[in-house]
């Protein structure tokens, strides 16, 4: 019987918010580990081997073992590896707190803001009010909290962060959270001064430029 | 002591009935407001749960907790020394039971209950997506008599309710979601734990929940398309 390869590797795509949680969660905590970035046209044998299920990514694999869904594999990291921080806090109303945000964030705003990437020009105004309407939800339970973990950097900033990438390109589709949710604009700076965040996030642009890639293909055609 | 600890929730939902379960498997007494969800929403559910306005609504010291699932992790990590683990204890098969978890209520909780309340086309296609979603379900099973190992923990409280429900509901509409012929693994599963005894005692009546769905069987069916689609 073969030994399982010891050792943390990440099945990922480069672009995904999904796979940036991870990232961002294993430079938290300083977790040395292997990035396999995926070709989504045509997924290696060891990404359906390790997602047999849904054959997406992120998939983590830690020691042999796989571990899939991204803010599942979140809380398997802070629970896995101590390092200098927590990802959720100690106190159980506190985590489920934060669940619930992170949740929210998977329930609303990828749905919203994928639906707004792709909609024609006669959809975007309903769409725009719609996900300004996620958003502020989002700047009401961050107030004015530093981060939304309050002094601590957690998991509900570590489930929305990589969608403020997208920020630049939702300007362009008339939607300015700055002018529209300047808290969650500054939180948006703010969670980029840290290294974990800096190095996991593209340039704005880089997804601007995919996006007018994409709907030139398949919107406007 | 238990103090203080309220559940927002109704004896006709699958989700509240969860907790209900959580609470009494930990031996969490508990208040329970039985509210009427269906047509409206009552002031109580808005002040506790204004982002979704959804039962159940867990309420412990005041502080509301929403989301069945995370409701039931924070259930466990409260009375973490009572009753029975919930959750696993190893951080990899805590990851499996989330996923399951999850699987179960992204791809089959809807699939199952709609496939008893839609028609035609629409209900052959559901039927086909709730089979497919089943059938994966059956891989989490593989070779273990609960989806919790040697005991039964949240994945199989959360199937057991939503099954329990189903299989009521398609003796009222007269349509067959869950039989041993397509279902085999989990037809199994669900013997060995109505056998166990550990469950079934926390269900409502079956005769209750029968009378109930062939009375509003139209207003049910026409709700979940209102709610769900019909297209």
């Amino acid at each position: 019987m073969a030994v399982p390869e010891k050792g943390v590797k990440l099945l990922d795509f480069w672009m995904s918010p999904f796979g940036q949680r991870c990232r961002i969660a294993l430079a938290e905590k300083e977790v040395e580990y292997e990035y396999k970035e995926e070709d989504l046209s045509k997924k290696s044998d060891l990404l359906l081997k390790s997602n047999p299920v849904h054959k997406k990514i992120p998939v983590l694999i830690h020691d042999g073992k796989s571990i899939c869904e991204s803010l599942i594999i979140v809380e398997y990291i802070d629970e896995v590896f101590p390092g200098k921080t927590n990802i959720l806090p100690s106190d159980p109303y506190a985590r489920s707190h934060a669940r619930f945000w992170a949740d929210f964030v998977d329930k609303k705003v990828y749905d919203c803001g994928s639906k707004l990437f792709k909609s024609k020009s006669e959809a975007l105004e309903e769409l725009n009010k719609e996900f300004i309407c996620i958003l502020k939800t989002l700047e009401t339970e961050l107030g004015e909290k530093k981060y939304f973990g309050d002094d601590a950097f957690g998991l509900v900033d570590i489930a929305f962060a990589p969608f403020t990438s997208w920020f630049y390109t939702f300007e362009a589709l008339g939607l300015s959270v700055e002018k529209e949710c300047p808290k969650l604009a500054a939180w948006g700076n703010r969670i980029m001064e840290r290294e974990s965040v800096a190095k996991s996030l593209h340039e704005p642009t880089k997804i601007y430029d995919l996006f007018c890639e994409l709907r030139k293909k398949f919107v406007d055609a | 002591m238990d103090e203080e600890v309220k559940l927002l929730g109704s004896w006709l939902s699958p989700m509240s009935r969860r907790v209900e379960v959580g609470l009494k498997l930990k031996g969490v007494s508990f208040e329970f407001s039985d509210l009427d969800v269906f047509f409206s929403k009552p002031p109580e559910l808005l002040q506790y749960n204004p982002v979704h306005k959804k039962i159940p609504v867990l309420i412990h010291h005041g502080k509301p907790i929403a989301e069945s699932l995370i409701i039931l992790e924070y259930i466990d990590e409260t009375w973490a020394d009572s009753g029975i683990r919930l959750l696993p204890k190893d951080p990899y098969e805590r990851a499996m039971a989330r996923f399951w978890a999850k699987f179960f209520d992204d791809k089959c909780s809807l699939p199952l209950w709609m496939s008893c309340w839609t028609e035609g086309d629409k209900q052959q296609q559901i039927l086909a997506e709730s089979k497919l979603n089943l059938t994966t379900m059956e891989g989490a099973l593989k070779g273990k008599k609960f989806f919790g190992g040697d005991e039964i923990g949240i994945v199989d409280i959360i199937v057991f309710c939503s099954v329990y429900w189903a299989e009521i509901a398609q003796e009222v509409v007269g349509v067959n979601v869950i039989n041993e012929e397509k279902h085999p693994v989990l037809c199994k599963w669900m013997k060995e734990t109505v056998d166990s005894n550990v469950l079934k005692d926390y269900m409502p009546p079956r005769e209750k929940l029968f009378c109930h769905f062939q009375t509003y069987k139209d207003a049910i069916a026409a709700l979940m398309t209102a709610r769900f689609g019909s297209n």
